[in-house]
């Protein structure tokens, strides 16, 4: 048989190619793939000093600069947080175990504007918790601050479901066995636990720092919105949207709508590199 | 074998312990705990009347009405790609496993303006639509169109590494024992997969009941007309009505609450089959 010429690699043996083939390929092409390239043909259509102009106008270059920044402390923050979460749940026994891997999930079935009101409300000054932070003279809500904390809260299951299963799955033996080679405590989760970690990490984080990037909702709740201070790009796109001024608007999309890709297309050629050498 | 959870003995185990349940209670717990307090605050009665205005009734009916739509289509879209995917190998397979994880990387402000573009009154599609007295853009079914984009991948990436595990050779036995290829389905494929398909359709549900960002670029925030509930949270927030403000926010929290209920049941029954079929291949 030769192989490489034809459409299928494998005989197909059962039915349903067809149909099944031909639904999804439409499905794709008409909810993902055309709106996704019309924003291109759209922008397309812009002179480059017009597309240029609209990307890097000061108020937009620094929404940039907001977003990647919260987006960052926010990353390095959830892994932390996340990290120790996955370690406690799957490791030790302890009264609320259950309760607190069930309730990991929270952030994602939470709508997002539900998670703004409620944590904006939680960290003003005035708030069950932003008055703790008041008294030392930080402010959480309507700041910088408060895009991070939205940002931790919408990107922690990434981090706990990404560690989790390889938590669980960690033969016991390996670690015995370094113990019983004389390695410390450290030793042993530095250079046996933490090194198979690494590739989960590297998923969790990621996903964590993507969502980051595109999250609105809680982000806009909490951010005060102030021009050139916390501002976020997605609100941007709106800002432009809502002038009417569309081709701007576009101009913002069609960056952040790269970016994103840029950044999914990373993580899948990192993570085949790691699954290969593994 | 998995590792069993042991009791803690030191004290570094206990402070990690700790200070893992102080963050939980503060990011998880605290949160929930407050959207019902100020829902309640006012007193029941004040509740009541807070669901019974029209604008919340309508932004109830809206919300109902995207993910009526949404959580089948998209069923029917997960199941169809998984099978494509995981029982043919052919050109292009890998691509379109990756084109489905679009959604979940785009930020649903930009998915929302991408469809503006499309749809709208001056796009290229929404155009033909206006002509005939259609409005898709700024309307319902604008805010169905987006969410079933955002919510599409999340079936199929669910079905499709249990597919791959399951492997085909039950259904190419059904296949030689002469059934058909509903038959197949019906019989072999379903019961397989119907854990994964419910699990699949209770997070696609949650997701299109609170999306936002792309809700609110199509929706046009008319009031009484195209708020879905996460955005009429907004809006009421914005309008300093925050006990109705949090009246929605806690009918939300109630169906994220069912949502997690409704997973955790789901997990324990599927671990708990994993058991038996470990307990049955160890007695063989």
């Amino acid at each position: 048989m030769n192989k490489s010429l034809s459409f299928f690699r494998s005989t197909p043996v059962l039915p349903g190619f067809g149909t099944s083939f031909g639904f999804s390929t439409l499905y794709i092409s008409l909810v993902i793939l055309l709106p996704v390239s019309a924003l291109f043909i759209y922008v397309g259509g812009m002179s480059w000093s017009q597309y240029w102009l609209a990307i890097t106008d000061a108020r937009v270059v620094q929404s940039y600069k907001v977003t990647i920044g919260g987006a960052f402390w926010s990353t390095v923050i959830v892994t932390a947080i996340g990290f120790l979460l996955a370690w406690i749940v799957s490791r030790y026994d302890f009264p609320g175990r259950r309760l607190i891997d069930a309730l990991v999930d929270l952030p994602f079935a939470l709508p997002t504007s539900v998670a703004g009101i409620t944590l904006s409300a939680l960290f003003v000054p005035s708030g069950w918790l932003g008055r703790w932070f008041d008294a030392a003279g930080i402010k959480i809500a309507y700041a910088f601050p408060g895009i991070v904390v939205a940002m931790i809260f919408t990107s922690l299951p990434f981090v706990v479901r990404s560690l989790q299963p390889v938590l669980e799955d960690m033969e016991p033996e390996l670690e015995e066995a370094a113990t019983m080679l004389g390695a410390s405590k450290w030793q042993t989760f530095w250079r046996v636990v933490l090194p198979t970690l690494v590739p989960a990490l590297i998923t969790g984080s990621s996903q964590a720092f993507i969502r980051s990037l595109g999250e609105f909702g809680a982000v806009i709740m909490m951010a005060g919105n102030i021009p050139f201070k916390t501002e976020v790009t997605s609100l941007m796109l709106f800002v432009r949207m809502e002038e009417y001024n569309y081709p701007a608007a576009a101009a913002i999309a069609s960056v952040v709508l790269l970016a994103s890709l840029l950044l999914l297309f990373l993580l899948h050629v990192v993570e085949s590199r790691i699954l290969h050498r593994t | 074998m998995a590792r069993a959870h042991k009791s803690p003995r030191e004290f570094h185990q206990w402070l990690l312990i700790g200070l893992g349940i102080l963050l939980a209670v503060l990011l998880l717990v605290v949160p929930l705990v407050l959207i019902f307090t100020e829902a309640l605050g006012g007193g029941l009665r004040l509740l009541w009347q807070n669901l019974n205005q029209d604008y919340m009734l309508s932004a109830i009916r809206l919300t109902v009405l995207a993910t009526v739509v949404t959580v089948p289509v998209n069923l029917v879209f997960g199941i169809l790609l998984a099978w494509c995917v995981t029982r043919y190998d052919f050109v292009g397979r890998r691509l379109l496993v990756t084109l489905v994880e679009i959604p979940y990387a785009t930020s649903p402000v930009v998915a929302g303006f991408c469809y503006l573009v499309v749809y709208g009154v001056e796009g290229f599609v929404g155009k033909h639509f206006y002509a005939h007295g259609i409005q898709l853009m700024f309307a319902w079914p604008g805010i169905v169109m987006v969410t079933v984009f955002v919510t599409a991948p999340y079936v199929a990436r669910l079905l499709m590494p249990l597919m791959v595990k399951q492997g085909s050779e039950e259904e190419i036995a059904a296949l030689s024992l002469g059934a058909s290829g509903w038959q197949l389905f019906r019989h072999v494929t379903l019961p397989n997969i119907k854990w994964a398909l419910l699990y699949g359709a209770v997070i696609t549900n949650a997701r299109a009941v609170g999306e936002f960002g792309a809700v609110a670029v199509v929706s046009g925030t008319i009031m009484n007309q195209t708020l879905t509930l996460p955005l009429l949270v907004e809006q009421l927030n914005n309008d300093y009505q925050t006990a109705a403000a949090f009246t929605a926010a806690a009918l939300l929290a109630c169906m994220a609450l069912i949502t997690l209920a409704l997973k955790t049941t789901m997990e324990w029954r599927q671990q708990r089959r994993e058991e038996a079929v470990l307990a049955e291949d160890g007695a063989a």
